[in-house]
């Protein structure tokens, strides 16, 4: 069953139409890879999915309602990483963990951020402040992060970045396990590894139809009036 | 444990392991104010009729010296953009910064005054009033200082931005912060003012995590 939807997105940024015409649906256990060139829109439409923004038209919906209407009720069920990695130098990693784990459920779990920790290799490292981590360090916590509390839809914008192949392996053993357990999962990846049996969004489709002429200055106008 | 209360627990731990803040804003708050000797000369009747208002500006400069930091941070490192993404809604992680900030910054500032109302030499009278001014006034600058600080995030040479945005609200606290202290010095009652002070703060109290958190919400898009 589709639970997950894009209808006709429109995505405007800095004065011009990134993509339009983009309509998506995904299912439990399903996954979508996006591509594109840089600056094609894997990260605005992976924003526009979380509710960071909104797209200038067209619906996201789940299970038919937009998800405009109840937006912690979205943020429940979704893990987003970012091009950042939000770990507090002062703060040591597990404090780190807890703090969002915590966040997402009533009680704090600490077994399930060890788990998620030991999970990414990064075990031995619960206790040492997040200013001595290294830039893949950094990322595997992150990781660790939506490892550590459950969420149907995981949102990644390019999370291989900064991680060696053990890591990137583990990672994609857990992604592979979410599935099986009915998660969906959206992608962002320049990498030519792929998630298995996963649909394929080519951003560079949606970008050349918007730039043809009439169609995006008529979307201009809409912004303006 | 609520999410108001994590992110307030996690604020507070923030500011304690980065103790110099805290107190750099302090340190700011008194040097500020102990310039005024220097400057206008140690004649005291002088320094007592100036008090009030030379604390309440001080103190007003020094909260927001602070605020430039509410968001920066965690905008810049991504755990802005998550706080957003909790099944939280936005305006109580903004109201839980808020308090963070009140209790890093504006209870600092309350608790040194009376050290300089001493150096301004504040008739004694003054004391409990400028004391409860604060109270009721410091808050008011922690919630209006939060719009402020979500709506330059993005922007270079955010605070002077911050400023030119804060201060002129912040009149309004200080005319009924310093009006309250000079009344009490002068032999009146300063109710009207301590009212006026705290309808302001009931005002602020739900209006500006709600612009706040739209101001977030714009930086984020």
């Amino acid at each position: 069953m589709v639970k997950f939807t894009g209808t006709d997105l429109v995505c405007y940024r800095g004065e011009r139409t990134v993509f339009q015409g983009l309509t998506f649906g995904l299912g439990g256990g399903e996954a979508v890879m996006l591509r594109g060139a840089n600056g094609s829109g894997k990260s605005s439409l992976l924003r526009l999915m979380a509710g960071l923004g909104r797209p200038l038209s067209g619906v996201i919906g789940w299970q038919g309602q937009s998800i405009a209407d109840d937006p912690e009720a979205h943020n429940a069920r979704l893990h987003y990483i970012g091009h950042h990695d939000p770990v507090k130098p002062v703060l040591t990693v597990a404090e780190n963990l807890g703090f969002w784990a915590a966040l997402r459920s009533p009680k704090e779990d600490t077994n399930a951020v060890m788990a998620a920790l030991e999970r990414l290799g990064i075990g031995h490292l619960a206790g040492v402040p997040g200013r001595f981590l290294s830039a893949g360090q950094k990322r595997r916590v992150n990781l660790a992060r939506v490892l550590a509390s459950s969420a149907d839809l995981w949102l990644l914008d390019e999370p291989q970045t900064a991680l060696d192949k053990a890591a990137e392996h583990s990672f994609f053993d857990a992604i592979a396990e979410h599935r099986s357990n009915g998660g969906m999962v959206v992608m962002s990846s320049h990498a030519d590894k792929n998630l298995a049996d996963a649909m394929e969004i080519d951003l560079g489709k949606f970008q050349q139809e918007a730039r043809s002429g009439g169609a995006a200055t008529g979307t201009k106008q809409e912004v303006q009036a | 444990m609520t999410g108001f209360m994590l992110i307030l627990r996690r604020d507070l731990h923030l500011a304690m392991r980065q103790g110099m803040d805290s107190l750099m804003v302090v340190m700011f708050f008194v040097i500020a104010v102990v310039l005024f000797p220097f400057g206008v000369g140690p004649e005291s009747n002088i320094l007592a009729r100036i008090a009030p208002g030379v604390i309440w500006v001080a103190a007003l400069l020094a909260a927001m010296l602070s605020l430039e930091r509410l968001f920066q941070t965690d905008y810049e490192d991504g755990s802005l953009e998550l706080l957003a993404l909790q099944p939280i809604a936005l305006e109580i992680t903004v109201m839980a910064k808020v308090v963070a900030h009140w209790l890093t910054t504006g209870l600092p500032l309350i608790v040194a005054a009376p050290l300089l109302a001493v150096l301004m030499n504040l008739p004694d009278e003054g004391f409990v009033i400028l004391i409860v001014a604060l109270v009721l006034g410091t808050p008011t600058l922690s919630l209006i200082g939060a719009i402020g600080a979500a709506l330059i995030l993005g922007s270079r040479r955010g605070g002077i931005l911050l400023s030119l945005l804060v201060l002129p609200l912040y009149i309004p606290v200080l005319i009924f912060g310093v009006s309250a202290v000079d009344a009490v010095i002068s032999g009146f009652e300063a109710k009207a003012q301590l009212l006026i002070l705290g309808g302001i703060f009931f005002a602020a109290l739900p209006l500006c995590p709600w612009v706040g958190a739209a101001a977030l919400r714009q930086a984020l898009d």
